[in-house]
């Protein structure tokens, strides 16, 4: 019980925080409004989404390092199926990434069970394999995206009976990430995958002696990271209309994401909200320091420092909760 | 249990490759420019041996670095980034402040990520890879922020540096003349000094070694300035021997030099290994590069091989000390 009133006040105090950030952009941009919420929703959703994606396999107990590599690869697949297709054809590119990223993420979950080399140095290995892969497919940025996919998540939501002056609060952006993480994670949450997923992270052997198939559920949450990768890199591809074979830094952005979340590194405890809210936090730190026109290379600097403090601290709590 | 009369010859091979991993890998390279030579039989010429002993260098330098974090069961990834920074800021400021000064601060950039990494990994405890990935993206984004400042100066290249990267002496590469003191240096110290034992020590059993009163940060954080140091120095090896100031100049090294180690021998788990085996694998990657050159394979298809290398070694590995 204290557990999980203590898991609960962490989530709430990032979301506070993240209000006061919110409230301090106002501040800095007094101009600050609808647009601004939905490029932030733009920029934050596929960081989101590959830190959930994340978040599950830390959880279920691993760590998988080559999500950005599943995102290039998703994004160049999408983006040359789609080029030059009609509508109904994007949809089955749709289905068929998507696809490809469970597939993905299960061929890297089977690589560590079966070969039982620890997941860090498999996830390295598949996070070139995959970057290679990307590259075959498209040598450069290119390819194209259906144009109704794009109105999926740039501007606001429209629903009927409310004036847009309302609507135009709620990017469709974070609709989007809403309704994908409901419709994924949280059946699987309540399903008895769910609970074997915590208890194959909290305790394996422990699990394994209660009957739960280690393996095949450690394959699942790889299987379910590398599917959220795949939507993670579409929704690149869908924001900016092209395929980027090159991985951007979303690698150790959803470490930090969900580090500061409250997802213990090593498995067996947090939430799903949390990375969420930590990953907007992230986003909007980056969008503050673009508001107050720092240089974008200043700005990543000083991103990639929060992120390493995070992580850092982040492991310096996993080593006090060891030895305790 | 029958496996055991079976398997005998198999487990007595893996054994020796384990113990003496210098006589197959040996193998292995006569066997790849036996191929070669069938492939291209004009290939084969001193000048050939020459110049692939002078490619190899710069990465069997890098590989160093990730032999020696490897034996403590880390890994550093930011050496791409540590020798590129080096490279470029000794081209750019060599015009403003001459050669020696602007080679003192390249190698005190490149000292201080080692240093941040040592940092981390000591006293936060946050695990290699991700603290190494994590300076690697902040050094990248200090280099696009000084690049700015340095746009207009233009570059010049130590004389020293160049004879040392493209000069010969008796039709073989100058850059021996530093390498060989190098490598006898890293054997030694591996072998015959505390420090070197220390490695393996914390490699095998990082709690034993502490229980007998090894101060294990202290080898943490010598060892990843170390590893920075090495990597500065074959940055500016590599600036002389391709003579340009790019801003992502040593990153291709970056994947090699991790497989360079692992192809060596060097367990990525860390107490097994030597500098001797990374050598060889150096070479070997170096003589395969040519062979995928000459079959046209594309930079993506290299990627997966060294990928599809490292995980296949590493599992080959795992089976075999299993068995043992």
């Amino acid at each position: 019980m204290k557990r999980f009133l203590e898991r609960n006040a962490w989530t709430a105090g990032l979301a506070g925080f993240l209000l006061l950030l919110l409230l301090a952009t106002k501040l800095i941009q007094p101009d600050f409004g609808a647009s601004g919420l939905d490029s932030l929703a733009r920029s934050a959703l596929p960081f989101a989404l590959v830190t959930v994606g994340m978040a599950i396999v830390v959880i279920a107990g691993g760590i998988d390092l080559s999500v950005a590599a599943m995102m290039a690869v998703a994004s160049v697949t999408a983006a040359v199926l789609m080029d030059g297709a009609t509508d109904a054809q994007s949809a089955f590119a749709i289905l068929a990434v998507l696809v490809l990223g469970l597939a993905m993420g299960a061929l890297n979950g089977a690589l560590i069970v079966v070969t039982r080399v620890p997941d860090i140095v498999v996830t390295l290995a598949m996070l070139f394999v995959w970057q290679g892969v990307a590259l075959l497919i498209l040598n450069a940025p290119g390819g194209g995206a259906a144009p109704w996919l794009r109105a999926l998540v740039v501007g606001g939501v429209t629903l009927p009976g409310l004036p847009p002056a309302v609507t135009d609060w709620l990017p469709r952006g974070f609709l989007f990430l809403a309704i994908v993480v409901a419709v994924i994670w949280l059946p699987v949450r309540r399903s008895k995958l769910g609970l074997m997923l915590y208890a194959v992270g909290s305790d394996p052997q422990a699990a394994f002696r209660s009957g739960v198939p280690v393996g095949p559920v450690r394959i699942a949450a790889y299987a379910l990271c590398g599917l959220f990768a795949a939507l993670g890199g579409l929704t690149v591809t869908m924001a900016t209309g092209i395929g980027e074979p090159i991985p951007g830094p979303y690698l150790l952005a959803s470490v930090a994401a969900v580090v500061l979340g409250g997802v213990v590194l090593g498995g067996g405890r947090g939430t799903i909200l949390g990375p969420i809210l930590a990953v907007i936090v992230l986003r909007t730190v980056r969008l503050d320091l673009t508001l107050m026109s720092v240089d974008p290379n200043v700005a990543a600097i000083v991103e990639g420092m929060i992120m390493v403090a995070v992580v850092m601290f982040g492991a310096v709590l996993a080593t006090r909760g060891r030895k305790t | 249990m029958t496996m055991t009369t079976t398997d005998a010859p198999l487990a007595r091979l893996g054994r020796l490759m384990v113990d003496q991993p210098l006589i197959p890998l040996t193998l292995i390279l006569l066997a790849l420019i036996a191929a070669l030579a069938i492939l291209n039989p004009a290939i084969l010429s001193l000048f050939w041996v020459s110049n692939t002993l002078k490619i190899a260098i710069p990465l069997a330098m890098l590989a160093a670095c990730q032999t020696l974090t490897m034996l403590t069961g880390g890994i550093d990834l930011s050496v791409g980034t540590a020798a590129t920074i080096a490279a470029y800021v000794t081209a750019t400021a060599t015009p403003l402040i001459g050669a020696p000064s602007a080679i003192g601060i390249a190698m005190g950039c490149a000292l201080l990520i080692g240093v941040v990494n040592g940092i981390g990994v000591a006293f936060a405890r946050v695990h290699p890879l991700i603290m190494t990935l994590g300076t690697g993206l902040i050094a990248t984004g200090c280099l696009l922020v000084y690049q700015r400042s340095v746009i207009s100066t233009g570059t010049i290249y130590p004389e020293i540096l160049v004879w040392l990267g493209t000069g010969r002496t008796a039709g073989l590469p100058n850059g021996l003349f530093l390498f060989i003191p190098f490598a006898a240096l890293i054997l030694w110290a591996q072998r015959r000094t505390g420090f070197g034992r220390l490695l393996y020590a914390i490699g095998s059993n990082e709690a034993a070694a502490r229980l007998s009163g090894v101060r294990v940060w202290q080898i943490h954080l010598a060892l990843y300035s170390l590893s920075g140091g090495i990597a500065g120095l074959s940055g500016l090896l590599y600036l002389g021997m391709v003579k340009t100031a790019s801003l992502s100049l040593a990153l291709p090294l970056d994947l090699p030099s991790v497989a360079a180690a692992v192809i060596g021998g060097t367990s990525i788990f860390g107490g097994r290994g030597g500098y001797g085996g990374t050598i060889l694998g150096a070479l070997i990657l170096t003589v395969l590069a040519t062979m995928l050159t000459l079959l046209q394979m594309p930079e993506g298809g290299r990627r997966i091989l060294y990928g599809a290398i490292i995980l296949l070694v590493t599992a080959l590995y795992i089976r075999i000390t299993d068995r043992s």
